[in-house]
């Protein structure tokens, strides 16, 4: 007889019909799958009673792979073949995971650069075949739990994604037989877990510190839509750097010198971590080392004491905090809840900083390792259709801005950092010379003016406009982003009809170190990029003019030009020519203006003599 | 003859109740649908029709509608284990067959 789970009511689905639903939390260094059963969401634990699945996966000759514990306590004996950490080179390039993680242990296939391969006993894998393996792992123990196939699932993954990424998490979804009903950001599945959702309206806070990561989010619920307003972090602040400073301190107190604390190091940040957790619930903790060659250390370390030394961790983390509330426009006040993410977040400090910051208490009552995936659950139980009524409809945000480059290396935005999604923006851009029948398109995400400071996405060419002089085409452009916060592109030439697009498919991902980058520059360069643009406009500007003087001097300049006035406007030419090599943007704009009117007599001749050219032979009667 | 709740699925019921935050007891009953023939029911019920019978079982409310009752009388509600996968079985004196997967039966 089967098992059988309580629905709500009139919710009762018919035998062999009931769609089964699960929400995963694919993290860095543990995953973790939820489901929602009898109206409760809970993560699932695996045969012996665990949570928490190491993202480890360790490759062996022949179809043994092996995931989880076992994989992970392999790491040491055999490096080569095991896989940690994979989610930090998803949507990655072969180069930038060199440049980014010089000291993996992993040998590379040369062979594809745009998805780096690590070389094993079981042939090249890539990393989004390793998170297939964590994927299905976790599929299994879900499917096993709930006694029958998954009808879709819920994917998490961190706010700061950019496309490329996201599509390798689909893409090893995929991999894993899973139907992905959507890929969900980390803060948003966190206030989902706490049923933020259910409030008419609110402000949230997301606050997300993990072992190796920090992130914050503002999210803001209206009329039952969720909206991501902004997003911050640092992608070098989490409980590592928490042990780390724990660990210096009992260097100093042991007065260890160098070699013992490098010989050492893993031991020393073990027990740091101890101390830290323990310090969670005690105000004391006793701190006793010791060493393979015989030597040891005692000490103990107070609350307080641990307060003083990561004090300025938890200083960094409200850095962040400040700038997401700057992005959303708002005051630490106008936050009516704050969510606690993240194993670091049970460091009572940080609790407390927190906690002080939003001037409210935050709320901690979820295991801050599971929320993201009950979170994910809830959601994944509303869109696989186990909840009809008021349905659940959650919006993201896009990290970066998306643009088009225009002439002169400038970037228009067509749709800014920030807006939710999915989302569709179209623009109408033109030609710029005469009889141009082809435009090439250029993508790019960042929040910089100029193509060279942002990230270029794509390329792809509209062809057979039909020739027409320059400004008359009408071309338009539209963005477009799905629900998933992945981008497509068309460009469409309205008077013809002729269409080109393209999707953003995978290619060389973005580090979150580098959006963050990305997006302090902007700040720190506006007038830069201001006066940046400014000059580039004025370029465009003269190139422009000069284009239009030459061709009408090579027509009429020596018909209606005495050698003065053609030396004159010749000089003044001249002078234009060198203004545009600079890089004063009003240097340029004066000889404009001083060509403008130095040509203006040739101009007014030009039009006198066109007049009369039509004239010609015609009599007065003609015209009236 | 009543409807009744095992230890185990009585304090099952009366955690997810209370998880739940609302609703007036737990609503059984049977629908003929599954390949063979009859399916059932198990949802939080938020409304108690005049028509519906009531039991009161180890401190939960059970709810059956009239014409399920009729296929019901005498069920006792169980929570179990199989594996990994946890959840209610019916044990049901008035089933006759199966179908082979069990989420269906005859009378």
């Amino acid at each position: 007889m089967a098992l059988l789970q309580i629905s709500e009511p009139g919710e009762s689905s018919a035998p062999h019909e009931h769609r089964l639903a699960a929400g995963i939390d694919l993290g860095t260094t543990n995953s973790l799958v939820a489901t929602v059963r009898s109206g409760v969401a809970e993560t699932l634990p695996d045969q012996s009673g665990k949570f928490l699945l190491p993202s480890v996966v360790r490759f062996a000759a022949g179809d043994s792979t092996v995931v989880g514990s076992d994989a992970k306590a392999a790491a040491a004996e055999d490096p080569v073949n095991t896989v940690l950490s994979a989610k930090r080179l998803m949507g990655r390039g072969l180069e930038e995971v060199k440049a980014r993680f010089p000291k993996l242990p992993y040998e590379f296939d040369n062979d594809c650069e745009v998805v780096p391969r690590i070389k094993t006993v079981a042939g090249p894998v890539s990393a989004i075949e390793v998170s297939a393996e964590i994927l299905k792992s976790l599929r299994q123990r879900a499917e096993d739990t709930l006694g029958g196939e998954l009808s879709g699932v819920v994917v998490t993954v961190p706010a700061y994604f950019d496309d490329a990424q996201r599509q390798a998490t689909k893409d090893a979804a995929k991999i894993a037989g899973l139907k992905v009903l959507r890929l969900l950001n980390e803060p948003t599945a966190a206030a989902v877990a706490y049923g933020l959702d259910q409030r008419a309206e609110g402000t949230v806070a997301i606050f997300d510190l993990g072992g190796g990561t920090f992130d914050v989010s503002i999210l803001h619920l209206k009329q039952g839509v969720f909206e991501v307003r902004s997003t911050a972090g640092d992608t070098s602040l989490g409980g590592d750097d928490f042990d780390q400073l724990v660990a210096d301190w009992i260097v100093e107190q042991a007065g260890f010198d160098e070699d013992r604390s490098i010989r050492y190091h893993r031991q020393l940040m073990n027990i740091a971590c101890s101390a830290k957790e323990a310090l969670t619930e005690t105000q004391q903790t006793e701190i006793d080392l010791q060493f393979d060659d015989g030597s040891r250390w005692q000490g103990h370390l107070g609350r307080d004491e641990f307060n003083r030394i990561v004090q300025p961790l938890v200083k960094k983390a409200l850095l962040p905090c400040r700038r997401a509330l700057r992005d959303a426009g708002l005051e630490a006040n106008d936050i009516d809840e704050v969510v606690m993410v993240g194993g670091s977040t049970r460091v009572p400090l940080v609790r407390e900083s927190v906690g002080e910051f939003f001037g409210r208490e935050p709320l901690v009552h979820i295991d801050p390792d599971k929320v993201v995936a009950v979170g994910a659950a809830l959601q994944a139980d509303v869109l696989v259709g186990n909840k009809s009524s008021d349905e659940m409809l959650l919006l993201d945000v896009i990290p970066l801005s998306l643009g088009l480059e225009t002439m002169g290396g400038l970037v228009e935005k067509i749709i800014p950092r920030n807006t939710t999604i999915p989302v569709a923006r179209a623009q109408d851009f033109t030609t710029f010379k005469d009889g141009q029948t082809a435009m090439s398109l250029h993508v790019l995400q960042g929040e910089r003016e100029l193509v060279q400071d942002c990230r270029s996405l794509a390329r792809f060419t509209l062809r057979e406009i039909p020739p027409m002089v320059a400004g008359a085409a009408r071309i338009r452009v539209t963005f477009q982003v799905d629900a998933d916060g992945l981008l497509s592109v068309t460009a469409r030439e309205e008077t013809a009809g002729v269409e080109s697009g393209i999707e953003v498919k995978p290619s060389y991902g973005l580090t979150d170190s580098e959006i963050e980058q990305m997006l302090l520059d902007s700040l720190s360069h506006v007038e830069d990029d201001v006066a940046a643009r400014s000059l580039r406009e004025e370029q465009v500007e003269a190139q422009r003019v000069i284009e239009a003087l030459d061709a009408a001097l090579a027509q009429d300049g020596n018909a209606l030009l005495s050698a003065e006035e053609r030396a004159a406007i010749d000089s003044a030419s001249a002078v234009l020519h060198d203004a545009m090599t600079g890089s004063d943007h009003r240097a340029i704009k004066r000889a404009i203006s001083a060509l403008d009117k130095a040509s203006s007599e040739f101009a007014a001749r030009r039009m006198d003599s066109s007049i009369k050219r039509a004239l010609a032979g015609h009599k007065v009667e003609d015209f009236s | 003859m009543a409807i009744s709740l095992t230890d185990t699925a009585a304090e099952r019921v009366q955690a997810f109740l209370a998880n739940r935050g609302a609703g007036e007891g737990l609503r059984l009953g049977v629908r003929t649908t599954g390949c063979s023939g009859m399916a059932y029911v198990l949802e939080f019920a938020d409304t108690v029709e005049p028509e519906d019978h009531v039991f009161e079982s180890k401190g939960v409310r059970i709810i059956v509608d009239p014409k399920s009752m009729v296929y019901m009388d005498g069920t006792e509600l169980d929570y179990g284990k199989e594996g990994l996968n946890e959840g209610f079985k019916f044990n049901n004196p008035n089933v006759k067959d199966t179908c082979g997967c069990g989420e269906s039966f005859t009378v």
